[in-house]
């Protein structure tokens, strides 16, 4: 008399939601058929927020990391894409899968030494990691120290023959890395592991009276975050061309703007990365102008966020309607037993 | 003799730095709080030094008189009006919070006093300094600094375990609900330790305006450095405190000796290589 049960992870929204991320992967990929090349750069930089705040989201919002120092592993992935490519010859294309290797690899030790900062310490701790790379960056001489260096003419030449090529691969590369972080999260999230994130999200304790090795899965969410951001990392500056140890390890560019993002957007939900990184770039693109006050507009709206919302844009969506965009729930259906029918 | 002159200028340099990890400690001591936004409250400190001897034509080591009130009541108003809110088993919206206030406070500098680097000018003192073995000088400024570190912590120190008020920190420290049972107002011991961690901030910041040049961007490098002075003397210990700043005080100074691009680094790496052989600090107090 055992029922037999599945469990469904789509609900009619997130079948909707996921033609409608089908429909608009179609749409940018043509990108460079329909758009011109601000609108190439833009919506790359739209792709590289996106995906580094989804990874920040996952560490942060899940796994109860909180960093504020990522821009340790945005700048490694930079420093080993323009080492690989300038000081060994290695094809950018190449060295941005192996930045993050590397990032992966450096990133055990770190976590090893930072796990030991309990809370909120670990917060800073992260910071002065980050500040540790930019340091030592500034003294990597054969890659112009302090003052930085730019990817010379051959690497990029050697990519594609015409600029215009260049840019539609770096934009596709871009499209791909983005589908790919958000395609590991959501199948990261629908494991093993994603049962016990979202069960660490939840609480901590009772995860851990449940079996869960919470020390262990961190550390599998904290290596991946940086092998992913330290891709997205190579991939930015790739785009720039140009890198220095203040560019590569900026506290306001790579955390600041992250964090407001995903806090603004919803915190530990897949959804508000996205949400947020759109909401970010339409006040960017109309409060630009305002320059120092348009980021002290920012931390207030987040801090705002934080108080009174503190599930962000989406989780008020997900409050009022119950949507979800991706199949990411669980939810047992019973099913009868065919041995007993 | 070199050597010697070295290590005597990164123990007081050391001193500053203990004032800026005593500020840090205290709150997170009574209420677990990690304020991030701490090395910003230290420049804001000295910029509010630097309108306080333009304005009155003070002395910039008279302006302390000045900036302790006026920072302790912006402790006291931002814990009651926002920071109290964030208090609780999540350790997300303290560290968020704090977080956008540092880049609030960072930006609104910014826009008010620009981007130039700016100092206090205290005069004869700056440079005064005696000598106190062959090649060895002490300078007057340092000395006060580090004198005044000290009795800052023994001041602190004192409070903590000599007052009524000390007594009621320590209570809300143990256990919260306890404490309100017993009578004490949370809101209101919070918000007294908030406002004398930057009480000791005024203090920290005057002398950091005095000894170097500062501009709205050197908050969060002042936050780390008391970060990790806190990391090595241990959590919960005052006088842990002034052995951590004295540290990273030293070895800042022998890496800046070795190479002028070391300075920072060997700061750091002291935290780290403590952090790996002894994670619990040099003189550990109370477990976070």
């Amino acid at each position: 008399m055992s029922a037999a049960f599945h469990v469904e992870h789509a609900s009619r929204s997130s079948r909707i939601g996921l033609a409608g991320f089908a429909i608009a992967l179609v749409g940018l990929a043509a990108a460079p058929a329909w758009g011109g090349r601000d609108d190439l750069r833009l919506l790359s930089e739209i792709y590289a927020y996106v995906a580094l705040a989804s990874l920040w989201n996952l560490l942060a919002g899940y796994a109860g990391l909180v960093s504020v120092g990522q821009q340790a592993y945005v700048g490694l992935g930079a420093y080993v894409l323009f080492g690989a490519t300038i000081l060994f010859g290695m094809p950018p294309l190449v060295a941005v899968p192996v930045a993050g290797v590397i990032a992966a690899v450096i990133s055990l030790p770190v976590a090893g030494l930072m796990f030991r900062l309990r809370g909120h310490y670990f917060a800073i701790g992260t910071w002065v990691v980050a500040e540790v790379f930019r340091l030592l960056s500034s003294q990597i001489s054969a890659l112009g120290g302090g003052s930085g260096i730019s990817l010379p003419a051959g690497i990029v030449t050697a990519m594609a023959p015409s600029r215009q090529m260049r840019e539609f691969l770096i934009y596709w590369v871009a499209l791909a890395l983005v589908v790919v972080v958000l395609a590991a999260i959501v199948l990261l999230l629908r494991s093993r592991y994603g049962l016990a994130l979202t069960a660490i999200r939840d609480n901590e304790l009772a995860a851990r009276s449940n079996g869960i090795d919470v020390t262990r899965t961190k550390l599998v969410v904290y290596v991946l975050t940086a092998f992913g951001t330290a891709m997205v990392g190579a991939l930015i500056f790739l785009q720039k061309l140009r890198i220095s140890p203040d560019t590569a390890f900026s506290v306001n560019d790579w955390t600041a703007f992250v964090i407001f993002i995903t806090v603004i957007g919803g915190i530990g939900r897949v959804e508000g990365p996205i949400i947020g990184t759109v909401v970010f770039f339409l006040l960017r693109q109309t409060l630009a102008d305002l320059g120092s006050l348009y980021l002290l507009m920012l931390g207030a709206v987040a801090i705002a966020v934080m108080l009174f919302a503190p599930k962000g844009i989406w989780g008020l969506l997900v409050e009022r309607f119950g949507w979800q965009l991706l199949p990411l729930e669980r939810r047992l259906r019973l099913t009868a037993d065919p041995r007993t029918n | 003799m070199e050597w010697v002159n070295i290590i005597i200028q990164g123990v007081l340099i050391g001193g500053l730095y203990a004032m800026f990890a005593a500020g840090l400690a205290l709150i997170f001591g009574v209420m677990r709080l990690v304020n991030i936004a701490h090395g910003d409250l230290i420049v804001l400190a000295a910029y509010i030094a630097l309108m306080t001897t333009d304005t009155l034509g003070l002395n910039p080591l008279l302006a302390i008189v000045v900036v302790v009130p006026i920072m302790a009541a912006i402790g006291y108003g931002l814990q009651r009006g926002l920071l109290n809110r964030t208090l609780g088993d999540d350790v997300l919206p303290p560290l968020l919070v704090t977080f956008g206030l540092s880049v609030i406070i960072q930006n609104a500098l910014l826009e008010l006093f620009t981007a130039d680097s700016r100092r206090l000018k205290a005069g004869a003192i700056e440079v005064a300094s005696f000598q106190i073995g062959e090649g060895i000088w002490i300078g007057v400024l340092p000395l006060l600094q580090f004198v005044v570190a000290i009795s800052v912590i023994a001041g602190l120190q004192l409070l903590f375990y000599r007052t009524a008020l000390g007594r009621a920190f320590r209570a809300t420290s143990d256990d919260q609900s306890v404490a309100q049972l017993m009578g004490l107002d949370n809101r209101h011991i919070f918000a007294l330790a908030m406002a004398l961690s930057l009480a000791v901030v005024a203090v920290a910041g005057v002398f950091l305006a005095v000894r170097t040049n500062f501009d709205p961007a050197i908050g969060p490098a002042r936050l780390i450095f008391g970060f990790e002075a806190v990391i090595i003397g241990g959590l919960g210990s005052m006088w842990g405190t002034l052995a951590g700043g004295i540290i990273l005080g030293v070895s800042q100074a022998i890496g800046a000796q070795i190479n002028p691009g070391w300075q920072l680094l060997a700061g750091h790496l002291a935290f780290l290589v403590i952090l790996a052989v002894r994670p619990e600090g040099l003189f550990p107090k109370v477990q976070g």
